[in-house]
C-alpha cells in the first residue's frame, strides 16, 4: 500500500490493517499468557511471590530490567521527539541511559545484601522504625501508580493509531482490557511470571528495534552522515534539527527546565521502585551486578537504535504526516515501519509496543502491590506479625486494586504525553527515594527523623511543585514537553512555579531535610545498626538467600 | 585465626563477632577491623571519582546543549556536529566506566569481600 491508499488510511486515522494488528496483539497475549501460567507453578512463598525465589540469573534479570524500563514513553516517545525535534530527543534518551551508572556504583550491590523485597527493608535494617516503612511505601506507591498513570495513558493512544480504535470510549474499552491482562499476569504469574514477560518483551523489542534500525540504515546507504543529511533537509527547520534547542526552547525557564529534567533523569533511575524491587530477584550482589552491566548494554544500544529511527522517520515519514496523525510523536515509529516493510512490519512494531506497555504495566503493579502487602499491611498496620501465605493474598488483593484505579487514572489522563509523564515520576523517584536510600548506607549519624523528613519533604515538594506549575494550570497553548496544562482554561492561573519539571528544587530539598532532620534529631543515630548495615552492605553477610539453595 | 588485624587499638581478631543477625555490637569490631576498613577505603576510591567524573561530565554535556546551542552545532565531518559527537561520548563513557567498574570489582573487591563473608558466617555456624 503506497500514494493514496496510506493517504486514505492516515484520513480514517489508523494505518495499516487493524485485523492483522490484532491479531499479532493477540497472539502475543496467548504466548505471554502460557508463560505466565507456566512460570507460576512454584509460586507458595512470599520470596517465589516478590523475588522470583531469587532464582533468576544475572542476565536474565538484566534483560528483564531493561524490560521493565524500556517503556513506551523510550520506545514511541523518545524516537518521536527526535523526529520531529531532533536532537533535543538524543539529549533526552542519554538521561535515561547515564542514570544507571549510580545504580551500578552505588545502590544495586548494597541493596541486594540489606534488602528482602523492597526499598522500605532497607532503610529498616537501618532505622528500624514504623514510620520510616511508612512513608517509604506512601513514596514507593506513589511514584509506581504516577509511573503506571503515564503507561495507561500512552496505551489508549496507542491502540488507537493501530487497532482503529478512535473514538474515546473505545479506547476506553482498551484501557480496561490493558488492566484486566496485566492484573492477570500479576496475580497467576507473580514476580517469576511478570519477569519471564519482561524478558519476551525486551527481547522482541530489541529485536525489532535493531531490525527496523538496520533497515533505515540500508535507506540510507548505511552512512550515518548520509541518514543525518537527508533527514536534515527532509525537515522544515533544516540544519537546525542536528543541534538542541528544537524541543526545550529558548527561554531561560525552558532551560532550566531541561536542566532539572535532566537531573530528574540521571538521579531518578535509582530510585524507582520497580527497578529496584527486580534486584530482589537475584541469588546475590554479585548477579545484582550482573543484571545492571547487562542492562547498561540493552539500554544503550536501545537508545542508539532511537536515535536512527527517530531521524530516519524524520527522513521518510516527514514531520507534517507524523504530526497529523493519532498520537502525534508517538506514531512516528510506527508510521516509519509501516513506510518501510508496509502492514507486516506495522503489525510487527505495534505488538511490540503493546507488549511494552502490558509489561512494563505489570511490573510496576506487582512492585506497588508488594509494597503494599509487605510494607503497609504486614509491617506497618499488624507489626510484622503475619504469615506469608496471608501476605500474599493481600498482595494479590491489593494488585487487583492498583489494577484498577490504574485503569481509572489512565482513562482519565488520556492525551498527555507519556515521556512528559514518565520525566515527572523520575523527578518523584528522585526526590522521595533516592537520598534516603544513599543517606541510610553511607551516612553514619542519620537518622529515622532523617529519612521521615526527607522522603515526604521529597515526595510532598514534587508533588507540591508539580501542581503549583504550567502542567496543571495556567497554560492554554502547547508548550514544553507537555501541551496545554490540565486544567486548559487560561483564567484558572495557580501556577507560581516557573518549571514543569520539580527535581531541580525538589532533590536538593529532600537532600537537606534529611540532614536537618537528622542533626535536630533528639535520639543520635545508633552505630551498631550502621555498623551492620554496611558490613552487611560491604560483605554480603546475612543476605537473603536464594529460594533454591 | 588472625582474622581482623585490630585498628585503632579497639578491635582485635578475639572480638570478632562470633553470631551474626543478632549480634550488632560484633557488626562493631567488624566494621572497624582493618579488612574491612580496606574493603570501605578501596570501594570509595573508585567509586566516589567514578560518580564525580560522570555526573559532572554529564550535566558538562546538558550545560553546554542549554546555553551554548551554537557551539554544538559547529560541524566535525560534513552533518555530524559537536553535539552528536558530544552525545556519543556520553554513551561510550556510560559503557566504559561500566565495564572498568565491573573490572575493578572483581579483581579488587570481590575476593576481599569474599573473604570476609566466608569467615564472618564460618563464624556464625561454630
Amino acid at each position: 500500500m503506497t500514494g493514496p491508499a496510506a493517504a486514505a488510511n492516515l484520513a480514517a486515522a489508523t494505518v495499516g490493517t487493524p485485523l492483522i494488528n490484532f491479531v499479532i496483539f493477540a497472539f502475543f497475549v496467548v504466548v505471554t499468557l502460557v508463560i505466565a501460567v507456566s512460570a507460576a507453578g512454584t509460586n507458595r512463598s512470599t520470596t517465589d511471590y516478590y523475588a522470583g525465589g531469587r532464582a533468576f540469573t544475572g542476565w536474565q534479570n538484566g534483560i528483564a530490567i531493561g524490560g521493565d524500563y524500556l517503556s513506551a514513553a523510550s520506545f514511541l516517545g523518545i524516537a518521536g521527539i527526535i523526529a520531529l525535534a531532533g536532537y533535543d530527543g538524543f539529549l533526552y534518551s542519554i538521561g535515561f541511559l547515564v542514570g544507571w551508572l549510580l545504580v551500578l556504583l552505588l545502590i544495586s550491590e548494597p541493596l541486594r545484601n540489606t534488602g528482602r523485597y523492597t526499598m522500605a527493608d532497607v532503610l529498616d535494617l537501618r532505622l528500624k522504625a514504623v514510620p520510616v516503612r511508612a512513608a517509604a511505601a506512601a513514596s514507593t506507591l506513589t511514584v509506581s501508580l504516577f509511573y503506571l498513570l503515564a503507561q495507561m495513558a500512552g496505551a489508549g493512544a496507542l491502540v488507537s493509531l493501530l487497532l482503529g480504535v478512535s473514538s474515546s470510549a473505545g479506547q476506553d474499552v482498551v484501557v480496561a482490557v490493558v488492566g484486566v491482562l496485566m492484573i492477570f499476569y500479576v496475580l497467576v504469574g507473580g514476580m517469576k511470571g511478570t519477569t519471564w514477560v519482561q524478558i519476551v518483551k525486551a527481547t522482541i523489542l530489541a529485536a525489532g528495534a535493531a531490525v527496523t534500525t538496520i533497515w533505515v540504515l540500508s535507506r540510507a546507504g548505511f552512512s550515518l552522515p548520509g541518514l543525518l543529511h537527508h533527514a536534515a533537509s527532509s525537515s522544515v527547520a533544516g540544519n537546525a534539527v542536528l543541534g538542541p534547542g528544537l524541543e526545550y526552547g529558548v527561554s531561560t525557564a525552558a532551560k532550566f527546565d531541561f536542566i532539572s529534567l535532566a537531573l530528574a533523569l540521571v538521579l531518578g533511575t535509582a530510585g524507582l521502585p520497580h527497578v529496584l524491587m527486580r534486584l530482589y530477584t537475584v541469588p546475590n550482589a554479585r548477579e545484582a551486578r550482573r543484571s545492571v552491566l547487562w542492562t547498561i548494554w540493552l539500554v544503550g544500544l536501545f537508545y542508539l537504535c532511537t536515535l536512527i529511527l527517530g531521524f530516519g522517520a524524520m527522513w521518510l515519514v516527514g514531520g507534517k504526516q507524523i504530526l497529523a496523525a493519532p498520537g502525534g510523536g508517538d506514531s512516528a515509529v510506527p508510521l516509519l515501519a509501516f513506510k518501510l516493510g508496509g502492514t507486516l512490519l506495522l503489525a510487527v512494531v505495534a505488538a511490540v509496543a503493546f507488549a511494552t506497555i502490558l509489561a512494563v504495566v505489570a511490573g510496576l503493579t506487582i512492585t506497588a502491590s508488594a509494597c503494599f502487602a509487605h510494607d503497609v499491611y504486614a509491617n506497618v498496620l499488624r507489626g510484622g506479625d503475619t504469615d506469608p501465605a496471608e501476605e500474599v493474598r493481600v498482595a494479590r488483593i491489593a494488585a487487583v486494586v492498583i489494577g484498577a484505579l490504574a485503569v481509572i487514572g489512565g482513562i482519565s489522563a488520556k492525551g498527555i504525553d507519556v515521556a512528559f509523564l514518565v520525566g515527572l515520576a523520575f523527578a518523584i523517584a528522585a526526590s522521595a527515594n533516592l537520598p534516603s536510600i544513599l543517606y541510610s548506607l553511607f551516612w553514619p549519624r542519620f537518622t529515622a527523623r532523617g529519612a521521615v523528613w526527607s522522603i515526604y519533604g521529597g515526595l510532598i515538594s514534587a508533588v507540591g511543585l508539580i501542581i503549583f506549575s504550567p502542567v496543571v494550570s495556567g497554560q492554554a497553548a502547547p508548550a514544553g514537553g507537555g501541551g496545554s496544562s490540565l486544567i486548559s482554561d487560561p483564567h484558572i492561573n495557580f501556577a507560581f512555579f516557573p518549571l514543569t519539571n520539580p527535581a531541580i528544587v525538589s532533590i536538593p530539598l529532600a537532600f537537606f531535610l534529611g540532614w536537618l532532620g537528622t542533626v535536630t534529631d533528639p535520639s543520635p543515630a545508633d552505630p551498631a545498626r550502621f555498623a551492620r548495615m554496611q558490613v552487611r552492605a560491604f560483605t554480603g553477610v546475612g543476605a537473603e538467600r536464594s529460594g533454591r539453595s | 585465626m588472625a582474622l581482623f588485624q585490630p585498628n585503632h587499638g579497639r578491635a582485635s581478631s578475639t572480638t570478632a563477632p562470633q553470631s551474626g543477625r543478632g549480634s550488632a555490637s560484633g557488626y562493631e569490631a567488624v566494621r572497624a577491623s582493618r579488612d574491612f576498613w580496606t574493603l570501605r577505603r578501596r570501594f570509595g576510591s573508585f567509586v566516589v571519582p567514578a560518580c564525580v567524573l560522570f555526573i559532572s561530565w554529564y550535566f558538562l554535556f546538558v550545560i553546554v546543549a542549554v546555553f551554548a546551542p551554537g557551539f554544538m552545532r559547529i560541524s566535525v565531518f560534513g552533518d555530524v556536529n559537536v553535539g552528536l559527537c558530544f552525545g556519543a561520548a556520553q554513551f561510550v563513557s556510560t559503557f566504559a566506566i561500566a565495564l572498568s567498574y565491573r573490572r575493578w570489582a572483581q579483581r579488587r573487591l570481590d575476593p576481599l569481600s569474599d573473604r570476609m563473608r566466608h569467615r564472618l558466617e564460618g563464624g556464625r555456624r561454630q
